[in-house]
């Protein structure tokens, strides 16, 4: 019989210590995948953050690095700037990039870094029980909004990437979910788009991922996707914020 | 053939002759020279010159091109250095091979750009969290400045660990004829552990972040002992007519300077002083200071701060012998003077 799909050689072969129903999963399977078709895993030096996804560097199978809680792009900045030949991406999530990590996140996209940024937004603090991220939604309960985040206590939920398409430096910048088959689908070209735009030279991507936290939310996996789909999407519009890509 | 120049600009063309790939800073005073001359100098060498947007991220780039096994600096002053802690931090625990100069100005705070000796305990008793040091090199001449630069790199590699430059404002700034006699370097070893892309060999992953049972502690117990290796191997200093002296003035860095110019003033007056002069602050020349603490013998620990190295002499000395403090911290400056005014009050 013919093997049509099998395993990316970029992931490693070994279970994820990621709660039922999490995107994490997904997204670092797509996250492999891409590395696979692009041929760049064994000249990839990936950062990882602190979050969830700090264990990235048990599950991919390829050369991954620790940073401070927020730093990766300035960490990810030191390693390309020394190894501009390497491919260079973070995978970071909502709080580590921004808020701790913000001012590392608008220079390195300022200076136009040509590196890749997979930014997973799940609108809460994952790893440390589900406290309020800068993404938290208007009204959304947390750990630490225990009565729905209020704009006059809390401030407002951050939009990265329009944040950042403000910023010359920033060359392509999408935002895609993965709460059904066809979204996971554009997530992945996004992915490609981003990382392709790294190895032609054209400066800074960055792919903010839409993902469900069904243990922090509250949530059985299932309507952890129809709060995705019909209220996280809505305040956070899925689709291409900026794409120079074709004119760099 | 000798060149005039600034301390800080001798400790940049040490590193540069040690083959530093990447300087990532930000500007404070007084280490401003450092990239001011680098922004220059690394870009004409076809190397990295990157101003970062804070002490923070400068220390963290540092981090992400040490990770590849580049040599890599950053350099600061006092506040900019306790912003880098936190990297400072992981790069020890992920055994990552830096260097990080600290021209040291008063404190606390913001406190004034002159030239302290404040950031001792920083340096040496740890700055950020967990156990770890870092090897603490304490330069006094501006041809320190370029030799302990330039040796800084090879230190680190051997360990596998950062290496601190404390220095201070007057050394940083003070203009002395230098020798930069010291061969470029080009070849490097390939190391077993950095992180350049899998390529015909097993992935590997750096991390300070050891969850699984037992690990961490493990982790610790063999950092220590490579800091009890470190201890043994590189504790370096110099001594000034210590043999025969009744009072031996502890100081290093710039103090070091003053205090040797009260030696001979003493000896002048026919007082017999004399003075060590540690070279590295970690680790600490114990040993050499407990030899010399024979009975009759008296310590002066002279320091631009309110007492800080003081610690480590008497933990040396452990009792056997008195020791007394003179210091001043803020941007004052102890002179030879006052140190044999000192002097003679001990030996009365």
């Amino acid at each position: 019989m013919e093997k049509i799909l099998s395993k990316p050689e970029a992931l490693k072969d070994t279970n994820m210590s990621y709660c039922p129903g999490c995107g994490h999963g997904i997204i670092h399977r797509l996250v492999a995948e891409c590395i696979d078709e692009l041929g760049v895993r064994e000249k990839t030096v990936a950062v990882a953050p602190v979050g969830c996804a700090v264990f990235a560097y048990d599950y991919f199978n390829f050369d991954v690095t620790e940073a401070p809680h927020g730093r990766p792009p300035a960490v990810a900045t030191g390693i390309k700037r020394t190894n501009p030949e390497k491919f260079v991406f973070t995978y970071q999530g909502d709080g580590d990039i921004a808020a701790i990590g913000m001012a590392e996140t608008i220079h390195a996209a300022n200076r136009g870094e040509n590196i890749t940024i997979i930014f997973v937004n799940n609108a809460n603090y994952g790893m440390t029980g589900g406290q309020m991220a800068p993404t938290t939604l208007i009204g959304q309960k947390t750990e630490t909004t225990p009565f729905g985040r209020d704009p006059k206590r809390e401030g407002y939920p951050i939009h990265l990437c329009e944040l950042l398409s403000t910023l010359e430096g920033t060359t392509y910048l999408e935002r895609v979910s993965i709460h059904n088959p066809q979204n996971i689908i554009k997530a992945k070209k996004a992915i490609k788009k981003a990382f392709q735009c790294q190895i032609d030279g054209k400066g800074f991507s960055l792919v903010e991922v839409i993902s469900n936290c069904p243990v922090d939310w509250g949530m059985t996996p299932l309507d952890s996707i129809k709060w995705t789909e019909e209220v996280f999407i809505k305040a956070f519009p899925l689709g291409a914020v900026k794409d120079k890509t074709d004119e760099k | 053939m000798k060149k005039l120049v600034k301390g800080n600009i001798a400790l940049c063309e040490g590193a540069i002759a040690a083959g530093l790939k990447s300087y990532f800073g930000y500007p404070i005073t007084p280490q401003n020279e450092v990239p001011a001359y680098l922004s220059r100098k690394m870009v004409e060498l076809g190397r990295v010159f990157v101003q970062a947007e804070s002490e923070i991220a400068a220390a963290n780039m540092v981090l992400g091109a040490a990770v590849t096994g580049a040599r890599a600096m950053t350099s600061s002053s006092s506040p900019g250095i306790s912003l880098k802690q936190e990297a400072i931090s992981y790069m020890a625990g992920m055994q990552i091979p830096a260097l990080i100069v600290n021209i040291q100005r008063g404190g606390p705070g913001l406190g004034n750009i002159s030239g302290a000796q404040s950031d001792y305990f920083q340096a040496v008793k740890g700055g950020g969290h967990g156990d770890y040091r870092l090897i603490v090199l304490a330069p006094n001449s501006v041809q320190e400045m370029y030799e302990m630069a330039y040796d800084s790199f090879d230190l680190a590699e051997k360990y596998r660990t950062p290496v601190m430059i404390l220095a201070d404002g007057i050394v940083g700034q003070m203009m002395e004829p230098v020798e930069f006699n010291r061969p470029e370097k080009k070849d490097f070893e390939e190391k077993s552990w950095h992180l350049n892309g899998c390529k015909g060999r097993a992935p590997r992953s750096i991390q300070s972040l050891l969850m699984k049972d037992g690990v961490l502690e493990k982790h610790n117990i063999n950092l220590q002992e490579k800091y009890k290796t470190i201890s043994k191997n590189e504790a370096r200093f110099e001594t000034y007519k210590t043999d025969d002296a009744r009072v031996i003035i502890t100081a290093y860095g710039i103090s070091s300077r003053i205090a040797k110019s009260a030696v001979k003033l003493a000896r002048k007056e026919g007082i017999k002083a004399g003075l060590f002069r540690p070279k590295t602050l970690w680790p600490f020349p114990s040993e050499a200071i407990a030899a010399l603490a024979k009975p009759g013998v008296k310590f002066l620990s002279a320091e631009l701060s309110h007492g800080q190295m003081i610690e480590d002499v008497k933990l040396a000395v452990n009792g056997k012998v008195p020791v007394e403090f003179l210091g001043k911290a803020g941007g004052a400056i102890i002179t030879e003077q006052e140190i044999v005014i000192k002097i003679k009050e001990m030996i009365k």
